[in-house]
């Protein structure tokens, strides 16, 4: 296919998401295109109710309500998935993209065992035997890092810790080594003291798997180490985009600054207070004109009334590949970055 | 998962026991405890013309005298092992499990209950399958096409359903397809399966329609809240993300988890039943348990009215215990409890 040539594993383009609901129209995602490469790791960041989960479920065509409005172009390994019947784009779910999700001990059935829904899992896509599905997902569980996998296969979800628990989901989505697999708050619902383990499994089984890796959160911890893109969204749509080291050395939009800023450190005086973000996440049914984030930018009366008269354009800044929706001019961006913003993150 | 089996065995054991205690001091007890003399208890073996001399003579060879415990261990020992009745010429015995004999006919009561019993079945197992089939297809198509016009149709039946009492659908039906059509027999024919299969299948069809009817409303409602519920579950969307068939997500993964409330309802209901549909039984003319209580109680006939008693208690007894151990299959948590 020509179009492989130039397309990344994973190009999602223009994609918007609408519910339309009784109270209204509900943009949850709002023309967003972001591009990924099989073992490349893209981290999409944002407040709940950012669009966010909204996105990976619309990937996967999981988004619920057959009410859903799509559209856009989302590509996988040359196949258009909105365009695409739900069965042909069912045929791909697990196997060539599948999902972690947040909690794992709601995400998995009570009343099957691990084993038996990894199984089921292996089985849909590939024409195996029971025995050898099974021999697979004893393979799987001690892949993750669950020790006498033999023994554990027959357990119960409930019968697992958290960890264990979000270790046996990952299995499961690994089952069929998919080429993209999307991680939605991996660690979210678990230990501190288990969630950089889980990080580094993903981190590890990436690489061994060699796949595109979309992790979803709200908490720019945890995509520092692992992503190579971030994606941060705000009401529905992009307002910063770009390297993970551009949006960490030098982030150009006010929203990503209060992120930074809101982020707890040990490195930093216990007394010290954290700084989140004032107000609250725009309604996805009322989403602010103009500049969706105006209403809680610091920096919105530099910018007049054009704030919220004026969508800001998705534009590039002085690095290359880094895209901010910002009103505020690039030369002012980094100059409030680096005097009103970074010294303070810095102070230690 | 064999401790909760045994465990569960004892509660039922000790189920069994307390049903026995109260039942035994509701028709033995609480009669003398509002006044009944011995002797007036046991007129009512003797019949109206008796003296008082052979009420006290009744009296005396039926233990009415006897402290309370040493007359529960004797109607213990009769149910368990059978009893001995003196009658003054002669010895009758009465085998086990012993209920006594009705006041009226002087019959065994156990006999009675065998008999009665079978039909009883018949009409709740044959019920049963038409109900829990179309109850839950009903509640899963429903829930899956919320506020369709199937949702709304099905549901305002169902409401109608739960509503109306089975004496009226019932007759409804007989007038309708044994008169008017001539499609099935009118009430009072039943044939037994072991003489007919076919038979017993055809004389009983309207009245497990109608039952059914009664039951299939409420299951349907409970499967279709049921499904809602576990329709938007996480593991659901876990099913999807691995993609499986829609089919599959919604009987293996959706169906399975609200499978549970059912099956719980199910032993309840159906335990209750096999002591006796009496609406449906009057209304159709079988022989079945509740009916023969319905005569038992019009005619004052003590042991009969106790043997049913007795029997429905140990019928919802064991439909629970086993509800209870599909429990366990159905749900691994439960093993562990």
């Amino acid at each position: 296919m020509s179009a492989n040539d130039t397309m990344p594993h994973l190009a999602v383009r223009d994609l918007s998401i609408h519910f339309p609901t009784d109270d209204g129209l509900v943009r949850a995602v709002d023309g967003l295109s972001f591009g990924l490469e099989r073992g490349k790791t893209l981290g999409i960041v944002g407040e709940s109710g950012s669009g966010k989960s909204v996105t990976s479920l619309g990937i996967l065509g999981l988004h619920s309500g057959g009410n859903a409005r799509l559209s856009g172009e989302i590509w996988l390994d040359g196949d258009e998935l909105i365009s695409a019947p739900p069965e042909a784009v069912r045929r791909l779910r697990g196997k060539k993209m599948a999902m972690i999700f947040q909690d794992p001990l709601s995400a998995m059935h009570p009343y099957y065992s691990v084993g038996k829904q990894i199984i089921e899992a292996y089985r849909i896509h590939n024409d195996v035997s029971k025995a050898a599905a099974r021999r697979h997902a004893i393979d799987m569980l001690g892949r993750v890092g669950i020790p006498q996998p033999d023994r554990r296969v027959d357990d119960y979800p409930h019968q697992f810790s958290g960890g264990m628990r979000q270790r046996a989901m990952i299995a499961m989505a690994l089952s069929c080594d998919p080429e993209l697999l999307i991680a939605d708050e991996p660690t979210t619902a678990l230990d501190v003291t288990v969630q950089a383990q889980i990080l580094d499994l993903m981190r590890d089984l990436q690489r061994e798997f060699n796949s595109a890796l979309i992790i979803i959160t709200h908490d720019l911890g945890v995509v520092a180490e692992l992503a190579d893109d971030i994606l941060v969204m705000y009401g529905g749509k992009c307002v910063e985009y770009g390297a993970a080291e551009d949006i960490f050395l030098t982030p150009e939009h006010p929203y990503t600054w209060g992120l930074l800023s809101s982020v707890p450190r040990l490195d930093r005086e216990p007394t010290e207070r954290l700084k989140p973000i004032k107000g609250a996440p725009p309604s996805l049914i009322n989403i602010p004109s103009g500049c969706a984030f105006h209403p809680r930018c610091p920096y919105a009366a530099e910018s007049g009334e054009r704030a919220k008269e004026e969508v800001p354009p998705l534009a590039e800044t002085a690095t290359g590949g880094h895209l901010v929706r910002c009103h505020l001019s690039r030369a002012r961006r980094r100059e409030i970055w680096e005097n009103d913003v970074k010294p303070i993150l810095e102070t230690t | 998962m064999i401790t909760y089996i045994i465990r569960r065995l004892i509660g039922a054991v000790i189920m069994l026991v307390i049903v026995s205690i109260v039942t035994f001091a509701i028709f033995f007890l609480v009669p003398r405890l509002v006044g009944a003399t011995p002797e007036s208890m046991a007129s009512r073996y003797a019949g109206r013309t008796a003296t008082a001399e052979t009420q006290h003579l009744i009296a005396q060879r039926l233990g009415f005298y006897d402290p309370m415990p040493v007359q529960y261990g004797r109607f213990v020992k009769g149910l368990v092992v059978g009893a001995e009745y003196d009658t003054g010429t002669s010895v009758e015995k009465c085998p086990a499990p012993c209920f006594g004999y009705s006041y009226l006919t002087q019959q065994p009561v156990w006999p009675d209950l065998v008999d009665r019993s079978r039909v009883t079945f018949s009409l709740g197992v044959g019920a049963a399958v038409i109900w829990v089939i179309a109850g839950v297809a009903t509640g899963v198509i429903s829930a899956l096409r919320r506020r369709s016009f199937f949702d709304r149709a099905a549901m305002g039946i169902a409401l109608a359903g739960v509503s109306m009492p089975v004496f009226f659908t019932g007759m409804i039906s007989l007038v309708f397809f044994s008169y008017y059509l001539g499609w099935t027999v009118p009430g009072g024919t039943y044939v037994d399966f072991t003489v007919d299969p076919f038979q017993w299948a055809y004389s009983l069809i309207l009245p497990w329609v109608t039952l059914a009817f009664l039951f299939a409303a409420g299951y349907a409602r409970l499967t279709r809240a049921g499904m809602l519920e576990t329709m938007n579950e996480d593991y659901i969307r876990t099913a999807r993300a691995k993609g499986l068939p829609e089919r599959t997500v919604v009987v293996k993964h959706g169906l399975r988890a609200a499978l549970t409330p059912i099956v719980t309802i199910f032993g309840l209901d159906f335990g209750l039943l096999l002591g006796g549909a009496v609406l449906t039984e009057s209304t159709f003319s079988l022989n079945g348990l509740g009916k023969y209580a319905i005569e038992a109680i019009v005619s004052n006939d003590l042991p009969k009215v106790m043997g049913v008693t007795l029997l429905t208690a140990v019928f919802v007894v064991i439909a629970n215990l086993i509800v209870d151990l599909l429990y366990a299959v159905v749900d691994p948590r439960v093993r562990l409890a």
